[in-house]
């Protein structure tokens, strides 16, 4: 560890490198290329406002576009709303209904000083709520005395200035998880590379919001950085650094910007990957010759080979469950996806549709598999049930790689070429809804999608 | 080209040290030729007659201005157009053992990043293999590989893929 440590205070002082943290806006936009006509239509009314400030966050059009990425909803627009009401005893549901809209969302900030914001929101279902026509008591203070079936959901809650945006993203999730009985995913991040050759440091390490807001540089660097990989509880960061001219595989804290080496062998350093408990690392090393999968105890260090073969084994992704590993192999010929047991050893291959299949990701529940196909020279994002092997591609984009998955299972991340530049792209897990996320500067890769962060 | 390094050092060592000395009557000769401020006289060079061996070793000089191997899409083989650049390269090193090489292996960026990491090790590793065949030491040469993630050209065509799968000498 000693030695650790010092090779840690060289880096910290090595010019190459830069840690940095300074925050700026929307990076990424996203641009929806298909999915709407699908969609269930709902509306995100306006939220009334009192008070003098500013909002500093427009709360429902952040809602209202969260569920609109999501590829399961399509938000009315508000020009074409019938009314503004901003609590359900001013909803005319009739009004809703003619124009097919399934669920209504009203809400009210008010000021209150030092600060500090009131939000309430309701979450509406129209037909329920033309049913009992609009039925509702409200109390002298404005709270809602008996409770209401068309009322889905109703909560209030004071927030300061600079986190209402991170608020909207935990209604979206509350409105997202009472319509569609999934979690919603709208308060997580994605951890990207950027490069930009017209900067003195091309490589940098990224962290946004889900949706490009809050956009922060972890580490800017003259050599490639690689791989980034986030710890289940989303403190941490593994990735690969070509700062001194050899790979090594890195650990960050994203709150206090510390740094540990964790690998420098010989040769291969890559695809960290943390266990589902966060106290193991799989990664590919080839300081016995090949590239094989190891999977190594993050606080003693210990090494534990799990591949060991003639040909070019990586890309290990752990299954959730943390007692095997997904990883892509040449053992056969061409990259096809193996399943590896951690306990017995035992390999069984996953893949044999199209020329080869790299980059393996498993659900949440552990039933698909989303992995990179390339089928007569275009490589493309698929899904493959892991149970009946039903092979499904995703994308038509070109060049896609690095597919991550949303912690909820919805949406798939991964980079893609668009206009002759890396850019990142969506697509929902049933290949519906897609989107592009264009960058402003430069080439955007290795895109990773954070675990839940509440 | 199978020769023994030992032995392979001593043929070569031989005719540089003759190339040294007519190098050095060149320069003198055209140094005098620069000094003459009459146009009265007016001198010029006769190439000098070069054994086979020098002119080896000429032409390895040119040779070594080029560090760049290219490759086959998703193989790693050396190409049998590279022999002569390699062995000039080789040639280099093995009079020189205290010069150290690294061989940066890339690839282009079709496949994932990860699996053209693996494929730009095996790249540099080739090269590698190849170098000491000719009698470079092993403690002389180190690789990485930098997969897809530096190009060499940018763009997304077959000319710019066939490009940037690559392995660099780096001295």
């Amino acid at each position: 560890m000693s030695t650790l440590f010092k090779r840690l205070l060289k880096s910290l002082t090595c010019v190459v490198v830069l840690i940095a943290a300074a925050p700026s806006q929307a990076a990424l936009e996203i641009v929806i290329t298909e999915g709407i006509d699908n969609a269930r239509p709902i509306a995100i009314v306006p939220f009334s406002y009192q008070g003098q400030p500013n909002l500093p966050h427009d709360v429902a059009t952040i809602v209202s576009s969260d569920l609109r990425r999501s590829g399961k909803f399509n938000p009315l627009a508000v020009q074409a709303m019938p009314e503004r009401p901003s609590q359900s005893s001013q909803v005319n549901f009739d009004k809703w209904a003619n124009l097919g809209v399934e669920a209504v969302v009203t809400g009210s900030i008010t000021f209150i000083g030092d600060d500090r914001y009131q939000v309430s929101f309701e979450l509406l279902d129209v037909l329920q709520g033309q049913m009992s026509k609009g039925d509702v008591a409200v109390a002298a203070d404005g709270s809602i005395i008996s409770s209401q079936s068309f009322i889905l959901d109703g909560r209030r809650s004071v927030v300061k200035g600079a986190q209402l945006r991170q608020y909207a993203h935990r209604i979206s999730d509350i409105i997202y998880e009472r319509l569609t009985g999934e979690r919603g995913a709208f308060l997580t991040r994605i951890a990207y590379v950027v490069v930009d050759n017209d900067d003195s440091h091309p490589y940098k390490l990224m962290v946004a919001d889900y949706d490009g807001y809050n956009e922060l540089n972890l580490l800017r660097s003259t050599k490639p950085l690689m791989s980034p990989a986030w710890s289940p509880d989303g403190r941490q960061l593994a990735y690969v650094s070509f700062e001194k001219h050899k790979a090594q595989l890195y650990i960050q804290d994203l709150y206090t910007g510390q740094r540990r080496l964790l690998t420098d062998f010989p040769g291969i350093n890559g695809a960290p990957r943390f266990s589902p408990d966060g106290k193991r690392m799989a990664m590919v090393l080839s300081k016995d010759g090949n590239p094989d999968i190891y999977v190594m105890d993050i606080a003693s260090g210990q090494l534990k080979r799990v591949t060991r073969s003639r040909s070019i084994d990586t890309e290990p992704y752990w299954v959730p469950d943390g007692g095997s590993l997904v990883f892509t192999s040449e053992r056969g010929g061409n990259a096809q996806l193996y399943r590896v047991e951690l306990a017995s050893g035992k390999i069984k291959r996953l893949t044999f549709e199209g020329d080869m299949n790299l980059g393996g990701a498993v659900s949440p529940d552990g039933k698909q598999m989303v992995l990179v196909n390339r089928n007569r020279g275009n490589y493309h994002i698929a899904r493959q049930d892991l149970q009946t092997g039903l092979l499904q591609v995703l994308t038509s984009t070109r060049l896609d790689e690095s597919p991550s998955i949303a912690p909820n299972g919805g949406m798939i991340i991964y980079s893609t070429v668009h206009g002759n530049k890396q850019a990142l792209a969506l697509v929902s897990m049933d290949g519906r809804f897609k989107a592009r996320l264009p960058a402003v500067n430069g080439q955007v890769k290795a895109p990773a999608w954070s675990p839940f962060l509440q | 080209m199978q020769l023994k390094p030992l032995t392979k050092g001593l043929v070569m060592a031989l005719p540089m040290m003759f190339l040294a000395a007519c190098s050095t009557t060149d320069d003198a000769a055209s140094g005098s030729a620069g000094t003459g401020a009459e146009d009265s006289a007016i001198s010029s060079a006769v190439a000098p007659v070069l054994t086979p061996e020098e002119e080896r070793m000429q032409k390895y000089a040119e040779l070594r201005k080029e560090h760049i191997i290219y490759f086959d899409f998703d193989r790693s083989d050396v190409r049998g157009e590279f022999a002569e650049l390699l062995a000039a390269h080789a040639d280099y090193l093995v009079k020189n053992p205290n010069v150290a090489v690294r061989v940066e292996g890339h690839a282009d960026e079709r496949g994932t990043p990860e699996y053209n990491i693996a494929l730009g090790e095996r790249r540099a590793k080739a090269v590698s293999k190849y170098l000491m065949s000719l009698g470079v030491m092993a403690s002389q040469i180190s690789t990485v590989s930098y997969g897809e993630e530096m190009p060499l050209v940018s763009g997304h065509s077959e000319e710019a893929w066939a490009k940037n799968r690559r392995a660099v000498l780096v001295y």
